[in-house]
């Protein structure tokens, strides 16, 4: 379970990272929200991995760590409402610079450019 | 319990009512009457600083735990004197940037003045939590709030500028939270006491786990600190944002210094054992090319706000030298140079504001424009800033340095520090003069156009420039209670002593 569990946070991670070096808004948001969800997975993996185990001390031997779980729910929070925001700075952005590249400017393609040509 | 036993926690409340008791119509629909509440709000905040300040030195560290939860499972708030020191320093400046906003800049946008007060709220749960996850809830609430008044007023350039800000601060986070998790993950806590006893005792395949969370978390603040090779935001950033705004800012780098000198300095300070110290071989070097390419951009700034965003830079490196050298007299020192760089820089930036507003189109830039119709006093303001950002004497400044230098007491490291920081403060001495003289003397014609300083706005700007002197004349008690705050953070706490207190 721990191999699976490690293989798919590491994978959202690389795709939001991925993500984030293009140099849009749009796909910088994507990769954002994506990073925030493998956080979120991370983060709840780390107080150990439980199946079947009550959240709370009832008294049983075998409990989840009931932490890393309002951790994990103070983290979506925040993260959603940072990506609400993200997503509303990108639209201005969009509609003041004309384009939604994150220097405000489209850097000089020069393979483009010689295609034109 | 008395309402006194509970002024731990005012910091952060009274910031907080009080901007939501500016967002209910009465008063969120009339400027004037938001103003008033506003500054009445941060002259309340200094006062609770202040008091705080004189409970901590007369009864030592106070802690506060919320709901009277005890340490490892509940939340605990901390004060110790570098944490209140702080606080009172935050006060100040938050009660300069709402007077001088309050001239007029405020109309430019909706909501400034409850932005400021969360702002505010931030900063000062920042530095009184005591623990890891609570000190990144209040990272978040300070970074949402700059995030909205770094484009107050609006413009291309500011929208520009702010999608990097954002979106580096939003990694950052990230960057945070994965840090947290891997300390969570093999240390089973995040309070701060807690950590501290448990990081010596950490079994061998544990170490790397925790040195990788460590170092994760070194860049998360550093972002926040700009440090080299971090700070490529901050000098656009701070530049393009109004002044008041910037002014706020000066004390927001010095959120991710204190968070190095809390995490790295004291729980992998000298006592975590194995892990001890881990931080130093990076601090070290990153110290001394931060203040090096700060001092070489002042030179290349060409415009006043700029300018001072750099010698931001100049400062942070400054103070992460203190962080390195690692001894109780540096942290000392440290701590008296953090309050006078960031009430110096705040003044400058509101300074540079009402001289972008005098000299027209002109703006801040060094280049020949009309003369200023203030002049004057404004040309005396700067003199007096420029001495203290310089470092000379006889304000603060000066102190600041010599503190310093003088615990510095390996001569290896002497040979690397003395020249760095004498020559930085040198070529601040060569840029600050060029761009007075082309602010203030290069001129062509009268200019009677455009408006005349707000009194707000000086009296704002005077606010700040008086604790430069009172730094000096009351010297001995700044750095006595400076010392007390850095013996306090190199003893560190354990949890059994944090409960202790708490009773």
């Amino acid at each position: 379970m721990e191999l699976v569990y490690a293989i798919c946070v590491g994978f959202i991670s690389a795709c939001g990272i991925f993500l984030m070096l293009r140099g849009h808004t749009f796909t910088l948001v994507i990769g954002l929200t994506l990073l925030s969800y493998a956080v979120n997975l991370f983060l709840f993996a780390s107080g150990g991995l439980t199946i079947g185990a009550p959240a709370v001390l009832n008294g049983s031997e075998n409990y989840a760590d009931p932490l890393p779980q309002a951790l994990v729910l103070t983290a979506i929070v925040i993260g959603f409402a940072m990506t609400a925001f993200a997503v509303i700075l990108a639209m201005r952005g969009r509609s003041d610079m004309g384009n939604d590249h994150v220097d405000g400017t489209e850097p000089f393609d020069r393979l483009a450019a010689e295609k034109k040509s | 319990m008395s309402l006194f036993d509970h002024l731990v926690i005012f910091p952060i409340l009274v910031p907080f009512f009080v901007a939501v008791a500016l967002l209910f119509p009465s008063l969120s629909n009339s400027l004037l009457r938001q103003r008033a509440m506003t500054i009445i709000g941060n002259v309340l905040m200094v006062i609770i600083a202040f008091v705080l300040l004189f409970k901590v030195k007369q009864q030592g560290i106070q802690v506060y735990a919320l709901g009277d939860w005890s340490a490892p499972f509940g939340i605990v708030l901390v004060a110790d004197a570098f944490s209140v020191l702080l606080i009172c320093l935050s006060a100040i400046l938050g009660l300069a940037v709402t007077l001088y906003a309050s001239a007029g800049e405020d109309k430019n946008g909706a909501f400034f003045h409850p932005l400021i007060m969360f702002q505010l709220m931030g900063i000062n749960g920042a530095f009184l939590t005591g623990d890891a996850f609570n000190l990144f809830v209040f990272f978040e609430v300070l970074l949402i709030a700059s995030y909205s008044l770094m484009i107050h007023g609006g413009g291309k350039q500011r929208v520009q500028v702010n999608i990097h800000y954002v979106f580096l601060n939003l990694i950052g986070s990230s960057l945070f939270l994965f840090a947290l998790g891997t300390l969570y993950g093999t240390l089973g806590t995040l309070n701060f006491a807690d950590m501290a006893d448990r990081i010596p005792q950490l079994s061998s395949n544990e170490l790397l786990i925790t040195k990788s969370g460590a170092l994760l978390l070194l860049a998360v603040f550093g972002l926040k600190a700009a440090m080299l090779p971090l700070h490529f935001w901050l000098p656009k950033a701070y530049a393009s944002t109004s002044a008041p705004v910037a002014a706020l800012f000066a004390i927001m780098t010095k959120v991710g210094i204190y968070s190095i000198w809390r995490v790295h300095g004291v729980l992998f300070g000298d006592q975590a054992g194995e892990l001890a110290n881990i931080a130093l071989p990076w601090l070290w070097p990153i110290a001394l090319l931060t203040i090096a390419i700060g001092a070489i951009s002042v030179l290349a700034s060409q415009s006043l706000r700029v300018l001072c965003s750099n010698l931001v830079i100049v400062s942070v490196g400054t103070l992460l030298v203190t962080i390195s050298l690692n001894t109780v007299q540096a942290t000392t020192a440290g701590i008296y140079y953090l309050l006078h760089s960031t009430l110096v820089c705040a003044a400058m930036f509101l300074l540079a504001g009402v001289i972008q507003q005098q000299r027209g189109k002109a703006e801040d830039r060094f280049v020949t424009a009309r003369t200023m119709p203030q002049a004057g006093i404004l040309g005396v303001t700067f003199v007096l800033l420029a001495i203290g950002l310089i470092g000379m004497p006889p304000l603060s400044g000066f102190i600041g340095k010599a503190l310093i230098l003088q615990s510095v007491t390996n001569a290896s490291q002497a040979m690397w520090i003395w020249p760095l920081i004498l020559g930085a403060g040198l070529i601040a001495l060569i840029a600050l003069s060029r761009a007075g003289t082309t602010l203030f003397w290069r001129t062509n014609g009268e200019n009677t156009t455009v408006l005349k300083g707000h009194p707000m706005q000086y009296l704002a700007i005077a606010l700040l420039v008086i604790t430069l002197p009172l730094m000096v004349i009351f010297g001995g008690a700044v750095s006595d209670f400076s010392q007390l705050a850095a013996e306090q953070l190199k003893a560190g706490l354990s949890l059994q002593q944090l409960n202790e207190v708490a009773k």
